[in-house]
């Protein structure tokens, strides 16, 4: 557990309506910053609501969504469209159903994420049409970076594949590595756990990990997947119809008896932590 | 991949016939209103005649073609799934044939009018083709590679062609200065369209672009002070080499091309000379395209084809990429309708009527968006095919429409459908994956 | 005023019609999600149709108007059915699964075969017929301007009124309907329920078919008139009605084509007639800036 007591992000009094229907109500939580923190409930208590209002997919109704940002100061994020919530905020995120570019290669997918700093270097496309040096080494420097983190994913070898034929659980770690290659400060994965075997969860923990301890990059976490959870949050939120109804440390949150109840109706609770 | 897992259900002489039977049925009933009866001017008045034999030669013809046509079809079929069984890496080979392909028709292009040198008809269907295949260059950014469904191109083939035909009769403009003015133009009227369709999903993306198309076209009917109205603008002054003019010499007259190159007039060179123009367009168009598909701007086109919202997510600015799409897009159809003004030296707006729009959209799909060399042979198909037709001119639309129906429904991905990465990763690279 | 009358009065009648197509248009949106280029030519084939029809009745000595009508309308309702029916599994069916655009190629392709095919056979010339429904109603004068209300625009709003009464019963009361909706919402699960996709999206053409076909008896009937380039025009005018009220939306196919024949008719009576169709697009693009999904059309909040 770390002691930096510093958040990341601030949600406050956090309200998203869609016409009749209430998704996400008055919820406030903090994520501190380089760390692991978890939002888990039940199907349909607004998890994926809230990660659209935070990567500025969705206008809150009400509320605020403060990031910390390491050298652009306090952000607020309700106020940004999505396309700026990536590129100033650097808070980027994966989606619960896959969302890459099926006819591009792998490789091609992680480069377009360096999209901006390549479309800075090329001028107007002019310096790339003059085959300008800037141009070609801001280039080789993506896929430079593209290569790096796929030789960490272990996706090397796909490199050149469209990402419409690999198997599921390689979609799923392609879009993380093309998250990461756009730099970001704030990682957000939507249910990254989902449809893996135990062995690929397992070095999705392993992954999740380094990035905070090692690379300093703070993680939100939507799962299901309790293995994943508990492993390795160092916070976590629980949601339930759109409220929070526990927030804490793994151990503190297990033995919680509203999150007990939302889970699995009234019953004892866990006597050791999973 | 498509495993080709069929039960092998020998199709009997019976099933075949009663098939045959039903389509020529169909067909009589179809027929009876269209070709059994049809309505004759008589003296001011119609009056209705019957066509008998001619309703029973098309279903005797339907029941026919439809046997044979099946026979043959599923012939090829099996012959294709054996040959596929026996050597799947042909697969592969046939892929590698398109870049030599490539080459073989550029060099064609280049030598055509030389082999061809007496045949004018020959060397102006190619014109013909290659001003279609700049055009479907052009359209194949906006609905190949950006994935916006555009159904009013010809406006901005219209926007260039009317722009050099105004400051060539008005102004005295030359056909290269002209050509950046229209270019420009027709960049900013793309502007002008894709500003208010960005929020619109494909289909009504598709009406609206269709409609603005109509709209100039409609201005340009009527707008009679500035375009000519249905009348159009003629005298447009013919293209010359870099100043000598492709006239008979006359004598105390100024330098004419054949003088200045010592040959004899022949009202063949400057038909040789605008195609070499038109190529050296294409050609420019073809590069352009193909280097800004590999710069950040052509892969954001194509990202936005595949998703947009996972590109809003990755901080792509998914409004610009969107109008850059549609502002290249339509300054390159501006570039080819300058060329159509000085080719012609009369235009109207009746060569910027829908249909037109509809054609260059088929030859992008037709070749398979996205794809260079599809959209060249995609020209080659949707321009030759009436033209063989043209001895039956009536006929000629209906085997258009027709080969049309045909090809999408042979090939619904067009003709060359595989994608060309724009990144290849280097060979042996060091993976450092760090435990 | 009176001049506005008769304007609103001439556009309700032609919206109608554009209406009556629209529906055509919305309905095989809505069930396959794809844009049917040939409606419009569909329209134009009936009309030939219809002006065969009534010169052969003419011919057959039926002078009772109701009865021409009524036989007229079944004989091409029935004959462009088929042929709507056909298009579908020619051309439409082979490419149900492939890309989106590739249906949308086939029907430009379609829509000119049709069109050509009209010239082959019938001859490229204008056709017209002697007026079926003549006279009609003055309603008042006013300022020298005498407000006519013809029969044959009654019958027309008649006729569309009935259609539409008719229509929503079938969509929303009958089994059919049901289907229908169910294969536009999600046509895989349909189809794992047991119900004949294939059969519903095949019915569902006719229908449109049959409704381009009562707008083309009702044209030949209004103008007296027609020709091998009217499908093009009114195709495109009801495309943009049933966009302008939401595609996929039965109500706002009408209410889009009724919009769209006011606007025709009274820009053209007050404003410019040239222009008119300058007018309606820019009207179009208007109204999808501020709401892209049309007027009746559900905002489809995509899921991210």
């Amino acid at each position: 557990m770390s002691e930096n007591r510093s958040n990341i992000l601030t949600v406050e009094r956090l309200c998203m309506r869609f016409g009749g229907l209430t998704a996400i109500d008055d919820l406030s939580f903090a994520a501190p910053a380089r760390q692991i923190t978890s939002i888990i409930g039940p199907n349909g208590a607004g998890k994926t609501t809230l990660f659209n209002c935070i990567t500025g997919f969705y206008r809150p109704s009400a509320g605020s969504i403060g990031l910390a940002h390491p050298s652009r100061g306090e952000l607020m994020l309700e106020m940004l469209p999505s396309h700026r919530v990536a590129r100033d905020a650097n808070v980027l995120r994966t989606f619960q159903n896959t969302r890459l570019f099926p006819k591009m290669t792998v490789l091609e997918n992680l480069v377009v994420a360096q999209h901006n700093a390549l479309q800075a270097a090329s001028a107007f496309s002019l310096a790339g049409l003059l085959k300008l040096g800037r141009y070609l080494r801001a280039e080789k420097l993506a896929i430079e970076q593209s290569m790096s983190w796929l030789a960490r994913l272990n996706l090397v070898g796909f490199a050149n594949t469209a990402a419409g034929d690999l198997p599921y659980g390689t979609q799923r770690r392609v879009e993380i590595g093309r998250a990461l290659c756009a730099n970001p400060i704030l990682l957000c994965l939507d249910e990254p756990a989902a449809g893996l075997n135990p062995r690929e969860s397992a070095e999705l923990n392993e992954l999740l990990l380094q990035l905070t301890r090692e690379r300093g990059i703070s993680v939100l976490l939507i799962e299901h997947d309790m293995s994943v959870v508990m492993k390795v949050s160092d916070h976590i939120v629980v949601l339930n119809y759109g409220r929070k109804i526990a927030e804490g440390t793994p151990l503190v949150v297990q033995n919680d008896p509203n999150v007990i109840k939302a889970y699995l109706g009234e019953e004892e609770p866990v006597e050791e932590p999973i | 991949m498509r495993a080709a897992i069929h039960a092998q259900h020998p199709v009997t002489v019976g099933e075949r016939l009663r098939d045959a039977g039903w389509i020529a049925f169909v067909a009589f009933i179809l027929g009876i209103p269209m070709i059994g009866l049809v309505t004759v001017d008589v003296g001011g008045k119609l009056v209705v005649h019957t066509r008998m034999p001619l309703l029973v030669a098309f279903v005797v013809a339907s029941f026919v073609i439809r046997l044979v046509l099946r026979f043959v079809i599923e012939q090829l079929k099996r012959r294709k799934a054996e040959r596929l069984a026996r050597a799947p890496q042909r697969q592969t080979a046939a892929r590698s044939l398109l870049k030599p392909l490539g080459w073989l028709l550029a060099s064609a292009a280049l030598v055509l009018p030389l082999v061809f040198s007496g045949n004018r008809y020959v060397v102006d269907t190619a014109t013909t083709v290659l001003i279609y295949v700049m055009l479907g260059w052009g359209l194949n950014v906006v609905v190949g590679l950006a994935g916006l469904l555009d159904l009013g191109y010809v406006a901005f083939y219209a926007v260039g062609a009317y722009t050099y035909a105004l400051l060539s009769t008005q102004f005295g403009w030359g056909f290269w200065e002209s050509l950046p003015v229209a270019g420009g133009l027709a960049a900013f009227f793309g502007l002008a369209l894709g500003w208010p369709t960005l929020r619109l999903r494909g289909d009504y993306l598709a009406i609206v672009t269709l409609g603005f198309g109509e709209i100039i076209r409609i201005i340009l009917v009527n707008w009679t002070e500035l375009s000519g109205g249905p009348n159009g603008i003629d005298s447009i002054p013919r293209p010359s080499f870099f100043g000598l003019p492709f006239k008979a010499p006359s004598d105390g007259g100024a330098q004419t091309f054949a003088g200045f190159f010592g040959l004899d007039y022949s009202p063949g060179h400057r038909v040789v000379f605008l195609y070499y123009l038109i190529l050296v367009l294409a050609l420019a168009t073809n590069l352009f395209v193909s280097r800004l598909r590999k710069l950040p701007v052509g892969r954001a086109w194509e990202a936005i084809r595949e998703d947009e919202i996972a590109c809003k997510a990755l901080g792509i600015n998914v409004v610009n990429v969107k109008l850059s799409a549609f502002a290249l897009g339509a300054m390159l159809g501006g570039l080819a309708g300058v060329f159509f003004a000085a080719r012609q030296g009369f235009i109207s707006p009746d060569s910027f009527v829908f249909s037109e729009s509809a054609t260059i959209l088929a030859i992008v799909v037709l070749g398979g968006m996205g794809s260079q060399l599809g959209v060249v042979l995609a020209s080659l198909v949707l321009v030759l095919l009436p033209e063989i037709g043209r001895d039956f001119a009536q006929y000629r639309m209906l085997l258009f429409g027709t080969a049309m129906i045909l090809i999408m429904v042979w090939r619904p991905g067009g003709l060359l459908s595989r994608r060309e990465p724009t990144l290849t990763a280097p060979a042996g690279t060091k993976a450092e994956a760090k435990p | 005023m009176a001049s506005f009358v008769q304007q609103l009065i001439n556009g309700l009648t032609l919206g109608a019609v554009y209406g009556l197509i629209a529906i055509g248009y919305t309905m095989v949106y809505g069930i396959i999600g794809m844009i049917n280029f040939a409606h419009g030519d569909l329209y134009m084939v009936s009309a030939f149709i219809a002006v065969t029809c009534f010169t052969l009745l003419a011919a057959a000595g039926i002078t009772s108007v109701p009865l021409a009508l009524t036989l007229a309308l079944i004989l091409t309702v029935a004959f462009t059915s088929a042929f709507g029916w056909s298009i579908e599994r020619a051309a439409y069916r082979p490419l149900r699964g492939s890309t989106r655009l590739a249906p949308l190629i086939s029907s430009i392709g379609m829509s000119i075969f049709l069109q050509n095919m009209v010239q082959v056979t019938q001859g490229a010339r204008v056709k017209s017929i002697p007026t079926v429904i003549s006279g009609g109603i003055d309603l008042f004068s006013r300022g020298g301007f005498n407000v006519h209300l013809a029969y044959s625009q009654i019958m027309i709003v008649l006729v569309t009124v009935a259609l539409m009464a008719a229509f929503t019963y079938l969509i929303t009361r009958t089994s059919f309907g049901r289907q229908q909706r169910a294969c536009e919402q999600d046509r895989t699960m349909t189809a794992l329920l047991g119900i004949d996709v294939d059969r519903t999206i095949s019915l569902t053409f006719m229908i449109g078919a049959a409704l381009a076909a009562v707008a083309g008896v009702m044209v030949t009937v209004y103008y007296g008139v027609v020709d091998f380039y009217i499908g093009f025009d009114a195709g495109i005018k009801a495309f943009t009605a049933a966009v302008l009220g939401g595609i996929g939306s039965l109500p706002g196919a009408m209410l889009g084509g009724l919009i769209i024949g006011l606007i025709e008719a009274f820009w053209a009576a007050y404003l410019s007639a040239e222009y008119k169709d300058v007018a309606t697009f820019a009207i179009l693009i208007l109204v999808l800036m501020f709401r892209p999904s049309g007027l009746l059309g559900r905002p489809e909040v995509e899921k991210v």
